[in-house]
């Protein structure tokens, strides 16, 4: 609250976006992490990776979550998903605690998770034949799924003959055609050039508007985060804790032309000096000790600047 | 579409087609210097011919038309003859018997499929060697029946590779044809103790090769599947196997590679049969253009059943890029 550079501040919002929180609390809790904790073996000891982790996401929230690198986001997800198993605390879907993956929580990987073996339409059939869909039913959904994503026309191809946009979409499609409760994403634009990835911000919002689905999306892209989210959960490194769960107070529905707007911005500082604090950068920083020690390779009058 | 992939495939930074036509060119030229060195060394007298075809004896009473003898004698006898004012012998340049001119065994090559065998007792070329190919498939088969299960599922159990897979690899370094006697005794003399010996050379190579390409799929698409609602043998039969399959043809088809060279070895077991009895027994006669069209024979299966393998391969796998790149 202390922010007087800037005239407004992250925590005021405008009476539209209050009434639209309050309406979010209103619904029910689909994913609950309760004093969550994981701890990865390694030869220097345990290595903490998520430390009481304590958060609730309710039903058609969008929630992304930021950190620094190597903060426990991928870890966190994949907790969440049951690809990890958790050392301490309970991960509760509907308030029901799972333990290990399932169709509840569908995934969206940041690298190309397609099975190359199969064609488009099939990846998407997967998982609906997995979970006792008859193949015909299986294959209706995969191709209502494709229209609703775009990708109609690409059926009958291979995964490898599309682009890395294309890909992600079939990949999304292939998550939501299992009607999961929530849907999780780890940087799942992170490959793509910043066209498509704009792109495909905006189509996953399109989604999001128009189906029952909850998202939890990681990403380290901050202007990403903002645009997308309703609420955003920072997380702080060694070991990975909740920092803060920010309320975006930038309205819906989201434009790209809302990122110079006062509560853009100000949620924007506010997050920087969450993630790189102006005085101790260098301590948090996961690289610490290593130092470049660059010598002069060329011609001291071969000069680039 | 199969064909479309391809097309898409080729590396753009040099056009494809002259990247294929470079391709063909070496692989033909590959071929064509070993030739061209057997061709100098029979066809031209300079080169090598450390030996004498005898055309007339001459004075020498022991030289005998179409003898062969060393160069050395020859020349020693031909200075006799001169000395004693005798008629010296005549003869040519000539290779030893055991290395026959390209043209002879390209003609043995033909009459081995076209003309009875001269002793009564010796298979027919293509008899031979069917019956070895019999002794590869029922060899390769069933090590494929045992490693290939075996190998994919300690892929994919740390558990059962734990277990299996020390032994294994102690196993794998005892010579198979050190078991040539043993099997002998408990299978007996004919094709049973070959078949065992190419089952025990292949086998234990396969578990190790096939369990590590599964060990190397990517985690990413099990992870995928998992989130997916897939529950065990079903991770297995469809997302595992499939994933692997590429790579596990690729692997087959070098260990039946691994399955010809332990043939000669097996063949000998027992009773000697197939195509490496038929190579003892002409190289007995001191045919040794049939041995040359012999050994020949067993190079062009083997390579051209690789080369049949890979096509189908391309056809059976086309979503795997790797493949397009042999
Ligand atoms: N399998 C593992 N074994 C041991 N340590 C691990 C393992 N996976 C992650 N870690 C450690 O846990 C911490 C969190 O890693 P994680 O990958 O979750 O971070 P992240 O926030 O996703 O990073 P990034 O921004 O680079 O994606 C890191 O310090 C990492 O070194
Ligand atoms: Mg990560």
């Amino acid at each position: 609250m202390n922010n007087t550079s800037i005239n407004k501040s992250y925590l005021d919002q405008s009476e539209a976006v209050r009434a639209r929180f309050d309406a979010i609390k209103q619904r029910n809790v689909i994913l609950e992490a309760r004093n969550l904790g994981k701890c990865y073996p390694s030869q220097q000891g345990d290595v903490e990776a998520l430390r009481d982790i304590n958060f609730k996401i309710h039903r058609r929230e969008f929630v992304c979550v930021v950190g620094p690198s190597g903060c426990g986001k991928s870890t966190l997800v994949r907790t969440l998903a049951g690809l990890e198993k958790h050392n301490s605390g309970e991960v509760l879907i509907d308030g029901k605690p799972v333990n290990g993956p399932g169709q509840d929580r569908g995934m969206v990987f940041q690298g190309y998770s397609l099975f190359p073996w199969l064609t488009v339409k099939k990846n998407v059939m997967f998982g609906p034949e997995m979970n006792g869909y008859g193949h015909d039913e299986a294959e209706r959904d995969a191709l209502l799924w494709l229209e609703l994503v775009g990708l109609s026309k690409f059926a009958n191809a291979y995964p490898h003959q599309l682009s890395g946009g294309m890909r992600q979409r079939v990949a999304i499609a292939r998550a939501l055609v299992n009607q999961p409760r929530i849907l999780l994403m780890d940087e799942p634009f992170g490959a793509l050039d910043a066209q498509t990835r704009a792109k495909m911000q905006s189509h996953l919002l399109e989604i999001w508007r128009n189906v029952d689905i909850t998202i939890l999306f990681i990403t380290h892209d901050l202007d990403e985060a903002i645009f997308l989210a309703d609420r955003i959960l920072v997380l702080k490194a060694h070991p990975g804790e909740v920092q803060e769960m920010i309320e975006v107070p930038v309205p819906r529905p989201r434009s790209m032309g809302q990122f110079t707007d006062a509560e853009f911005r100000a949620t924007k500082q506010r997050l920087e000096q969450l993630i790189h604090p102006p005085v101790s950068s260098e301590e948090s920083d996961e690289d610490k000790g290593i130092k470049p020690h660059l010598i002069r390779f060329t011609h001291v009058t071969d000069n680039v600047e | 579409m199969a064909n479309g992939a391809r097309v898409s495939n080729v590396p753009n930074w040099l056009s494809g087609s002259m990247v294929a036509r470079k391709h063909v060119l070496f692989g033909i030229g590959s071929f064509l210097l070993p030739l061209l060195v057997w061709c100098a060394v029979s066809y031209l007298p300079f080169v090598w011919h450390p030996k004498v075809l005898i055309a007339a004896p001459g004075g020498a009473d022991y030289f005998q038309v179409g003898m062969l003898v060393d160069k050395s004698v020859f020349d020693e006898e031909f200075a006799n003859m001169q000395a004693q004012n005798l008629p010296v012998p005549k003869g040519e340049p000539a290779n030893p018997i055991y290395l026959p001119a390209p043209h002879e065994v390209a003609k043995a090559f033909y009459t081995s499929f076209s003309k009875a065998p001269q002793q009564k007792d010796l298979p027919w070329l293509h008899e031979s060697l069917w019956h070895s190919i019999t002794i590869i498939f029922w060899g390769f088969l069933i090590s494929s029946l045992i490693g290939v299960p075996l190998g994919v599922l300690s892929g994919t159990y740390p558990t059962l590779s734990h277990l299996s897979e020390p032994f294994i690899e102690f196993f794998r370094y005892l010579p198979a044809p050190a078991f040539g006697a043993l099997a002998v005794a408990v299978l007996g003399i004919y094709d049973a103790p070959k078949i065992a010996i190419i089952v025990v050379g292949t086998l234990f190579q396969q578990i190790l090769i096939i369990a590590n390409t599964t060990r190397k799929l990517d985690s990413t698409i099990v992870e995928a599947a998992l989130t997916l609602g897939t529950k065990r043998m079903r991770l297995l039969t469809r997302v595992v196997v499939p994933g692997i399959l590429p790579d596990l043809y690729r692997d087959q088809r070098i260990l039946l590679g691994w399955a010809w060279t332990y043939l000669i070895v097996a063949e000998l077991i027992g009773t000697s049969s197939g195509i490496t009895w038929f190579i003892t027994q002409q190289a007995r006669y001191q045919h040794f253009d049939n041995v040359y069209a012999a050994i020949m024979m067993i190079g062009i299966i083997g390579f051209g059943t690789d080369i049949l393998l890979a096509r189908l391969g391309r056809r059976l796998f086309p979503w795997d890029r790797s493949q397009k790149k042999e």
